[in-house]
């Protein structure tokens, strides 16, 4: 065993020595790997695509995880029982999960936020903030960031050395038996056990062009622009096995005027349930009022994606605009529905006649934004089967939207170690995979509010674990 | 907040870019559990020149939102709330000034600052000299009444009566300008109650809103409580001193004795402990703010913050010299030159950093009643 380093400045020492472990990837999934396997005594090295300022993937735009709890605790209300969580994942992938690996991270969630707290992360007391969500999530006290800074600090303090702003381009993997990493600049990199923690490839258009066809290219990448797959490409090409579709990810509708990269939870909107949703042509084409937000956000990114040119109009009037809460980016503005047509390019005759159309068959009465309030158009297609209000109180307000893509599903197959799985179905003798780039193997499809950082977490730790100890035992 | 003000803000660029970042804030809202100003955001959906004002004073500069933020610089959106809010918390020093005229003071308040103390010790220490004969100046003075050979009682105590007169109703002035434009309302005796444990508790000064932080993040990122406790030392022994020279004067009118009194007599004892935690505070508070990362400090209020700390501190030094000297040749020309400190101290008060501590109670107060009017 080599002692832990905690040289940053001197390249030489990432490439003149064999690390025990090196962790590709400094989001959440990869600095618990890292800070297990350095605890357990291994010399660890991070490498991180990012510069410093930027680092830690997708974790830096996340806000909470999931976690399983039987009773109350510091930062959980109540209780989250394993059937009820296993339920409601069932309930989100439809059954595109494996089951054994699903169960493993539920039952491994209870211990998560005592273990992460240990190391210096700080979650908000319980019965707080926003989203209403304290009961089956724990919220980082500041966010993903916060979260990732204290991990850092926890690692920097404990011996890891992190590589800023280091791109790995290939894996040198042999038969099964992965022997170290190549670095953008040439340089090779030894190892004992790798762990790869490097997320997708949703910054990756090309990528998903071939899962989405062109209308890839008009997608918003809300997440870090750094997850271009390089990582994940490589271990398909050398062998491992492919979980997941192509064009299966996480796609939201966000304003069209966030960032093309990095735009995070803030280019969020949320005021759908209480619009006109049309696409280019003025055109509905899809009940907005489906049910509540939440639940339907995420299904959103895939509809406008399915529009001409990939963008849609939430049209709202000055009663809607205040339903929810505020923006980012100001809504176009305007004194009449022709008016904001023409501001947003929209067709003007057909816009206001689809409007008319929507407020004529909107119910009479006010609508009940707490509950599904049943209030549904009578003789539109599509219908808007809850809180179908008239559009009719002017300023008017338009939101456009895009599809924001947060992350992708497509990964390496794992087993319960986390061991990267190889095409002949036999595991890698010392590969492993933690985090988005295995987050498919429990969540096929759909999304569960901070599971994405609840698997990052536990196939971590169990990545850390694992090879530490084959190390040790060696 | 539709507020109907009688001293309508002006817009300015800080306020522009408060306003530009809280748009962003309000929407993420993942820094709500670190301090009172992201919840007192999201009791808002828009936010006017008396919205920014309010928030920028309820903040207390520790840095961790800044640490914590996705959309920091080099993020596109370049989010930097506390180097911001303390940009727009300086122009609103200047707008909320009494008398109105008095705003431009505190532009290139670091400086102005710094002349008015040389005036003014140049003042006390040369009037002294001029005044008095050399013999008394640079005499030994023992026993009650040795101050007042130098210095009559009356001219001593009478001028820093005058000056803080002015002062109070400067204070009362700017209060009542910032209450009005903000909008700011009443939220009954249990808010002031909450108001006056956040301001002696600094609970909002490192990184949770429940008092509970780890600090305020250094370079690097690590969190520590110097900067709570620096300025505690500060924030204590600045009342202790005061206290001291309150029980003097009571000590003079209800009891007749006159000053230096004994060490162990209760004001030099206050004076002294509270002298020496305030000279600690002031350092402490100077060496944090120097090791503050770049991106976090605002240039434009770095001349206002030092200069008021290094006022604090040599008005406090001079007095634990003065009581080290007041048995020797040295005493005239010590007292001169803290009687000088003192009286520019007291003259600058009003157009110095000390206002932030008026502004930061008022904020907290409409902070706490807005917080009980919604829960």
């Amino acid at each position: 065993m080599h002692t832990a380093k905690s040289n940053h400045h001197e390249s030489d020492s990432l490439t003149s020595n064999i690390w025990d472990v090196i962790v590709i990837g400094a989001g959440n999934a990869g600095l618990c790997a890292a800070i297990t396997a350095a605890e357990a005594g291994c010399s660890t090295l991070i490498i991180e695509a990012a510069p410093k300022d930027m680092r830690g993937g997708n974790t830096r735009h996340t806000r909470n995880l999931r976690a399983m709890h039987d009773e109350p605790t510091d930062v959980l209300t109540d209780a989250y029982s394993f059937d009820e969580y296993y339920d409601d994942l069932m309930r989100v992938t439809k059954g595109v999960t494996n089951h054994e690996l699903a169960k493993l991270t539920l039952e491994k969630s209870v211990a998560l936020t005592s273990w992460l707290g240990e190391r210096g992360v700080r979650f908000q007391p319980a019965l707080t903030g926003t989203l209403n969500l304290g009961r089956t999530n724990a919220f980082f006290l500041g966010g993903g960031r916060a979260l990732l800074n204290a991990l850092c600090r926890h690692a920097d303090k404990i011996g890891i050395t992190i590589a800023y702003d280091t791109a790995v381009q290939d894996l040198a993997i042999e038969e099964g038996l992965c022997e170290g990493v190549t670095l953008e600049d040439g340089r090779f990199i030894a190892c004992r056990k790798l762990i790869t923690t490097a997320g997708g490839f949703e910054a990756n258009l090309d990528w998903l062009a071939e899962g989405w066809g062109e209308s890839a290219k008009n997608f918003l990448v809300r997440g870090t622009p750094y997850n271009k797959g390089a990582i994940l490409k490589s271990l398909l090409n050398k062998g491992a096995q492919v979980v997941g579709d192509l064009d299966q990810c996480h796609a939201v509708a966000i304003d069209a005027r966030a960032p093309k990269y990095d735009g995070g939870i803030a280019s969020r909107i949320d005021g759908v349930p209480f619009s006109a949703v049309l696409n280019k042509d003025g055109k509905r084409f899809y009940d907005e009022g489906e049910d509540f937000w939440p639940k339907r956000y995420a299904i959103w990114g895939r509809l406008v994606a399915g529009q001409p040119e990939q963008i849609a109009y939430a049209i709202l009037d000055s009663d809607g605009v205040k339903r929810f809460m505020p923006s980012v980016f100001t809504p176009i503005q305007a004194d009449s529905i022709g008016g904001l047509a023409e501001k947003l390019s929209l067709p003007v005759e057909a816009t206001e006649k689809a409007i008319e159309a929507f407020n004529a068959a909107c119910p009479e009465g006010p609508i009940d934004q707490q509950v599904l309030d049943g209030k549904a158009t009578k003789g539109l297609t599509p219908e808007k089967t809850n809180w179908a209000a008239p559009i009719v109180k002017p300023p008017f307000y338009g939101f456009p939207l895009r599809p924001g893509i947060t992350f992708t599903y497509m990964g390496v197959e794992v087993n319960d170690k986390a061991q990267i799985i190889m095409s002949d179905g036999k595991p890698a003798a010392n590969l492993y995979a933690a985090g988005e780039i295995m987050a498919g193997n429990v969540l096929g499809q759909g999304y569960l509010a901070g599971i994405g950082m609840t698997i990052g977490g536990v196939f971590g730790l169990i990545a850390g674990e694992q090879a530490a100890r084959s190390l040790t035992n060696q | 907040m539709d507020t109907i003000s009688l001293y309508d803000l002006a817009t300015t660029p800080a306020h522009e870019e408060t306003k530009r970042i809280m748009q962003i804030c309000n929407a993420c809202r993942y820094c709500e559990g670190l301090c009172a100003v992201f919840p007192a955001m999201e009791r808002r959906r828009e936010f006017d020149e008396g919205d920014t004002a309010y928030l920028a004073n309820l903040c207390h500069h520790c840095g961790a939102c800044y640490h914590a933020c996705q959309y920091a610089p080099p993020h596109e959106f370049g989010v930097n709330v506390p180097q911001t809010l303390a940009e727009r918390r300086l122009e609103t020093y200047g707008q909320f000034a009494w008398p109105p005229k008095m705003a431009g003071l505190f532009e290139k308040n670091g400086l102005l600052v710094s002349i008015i103390i040389t005036i003014c010790l140049s003042l006390a220490v040369g009037l002294m000299l001029a005044m008095i004969s050399p013999a008394l100046f640079w005499g030994v003075h023992l026993g009650e009444g040795a101050f007042y050979v130098i210095m009559p009682h009356t001219v001593m105590a009478g001028i820093p009566l005058a000056i803080t007169s002015f002062t109070i109703v400067a204070f009362i002035m700017g209060w009542r300008r910032y209450w009005r434009s903000t909008g700011a309302k009443w939220g009954g005796m249990p808010a002031l109650s909450d108001a006056f444990t956040a301001m002696a508790t600094l609970r909002h000064l490192g990184g949770n809103q429940n008092g509970a932080g780890d600090g305020c993040p250094g370079p690097d990122d690590k969190p520590s409580m110097r900067r709570r406790y620096f300025h505690h030392a500060t924030f204590y022994g600045f009342m202790m001193c005061f206290a001291s020279t309150s029980v003097g004067t009571l000590y003079h009118y209800l009891l007749g004795r006159e000053a230096p009194y004994g060490y162990f007599e209760l004001p030099v004892v206050l004076g002294t402990v509270g002298g020496i935690i305030l000279c600690i505070g002031t350092a402490g508070l100077w060496y944090e703010k120097r090791r503050m990362e770049t991106g976090l400090k605002s240039l434009t209020t770095l001349g206002m913050d030092y200069a008021f700390i290094w006022l604090l501190f040599w008005v406090s030094a001079t007095g634990l010299i003065l009581l080290a000297l007041r048995e020797t040749s040295y005493m005239g020309l010590t007292l001169a030159i803290h009687l000088g400190l003192v009286y520019g101290f007291f003259l600058i008060l009003p157009y110095s950093k000390f206002v932030h501590s008026i502004y930061r109670f008022a904020a907290l107060l409409a902070d706490a009643g807005e917080k009980r009017q919604t829960s």
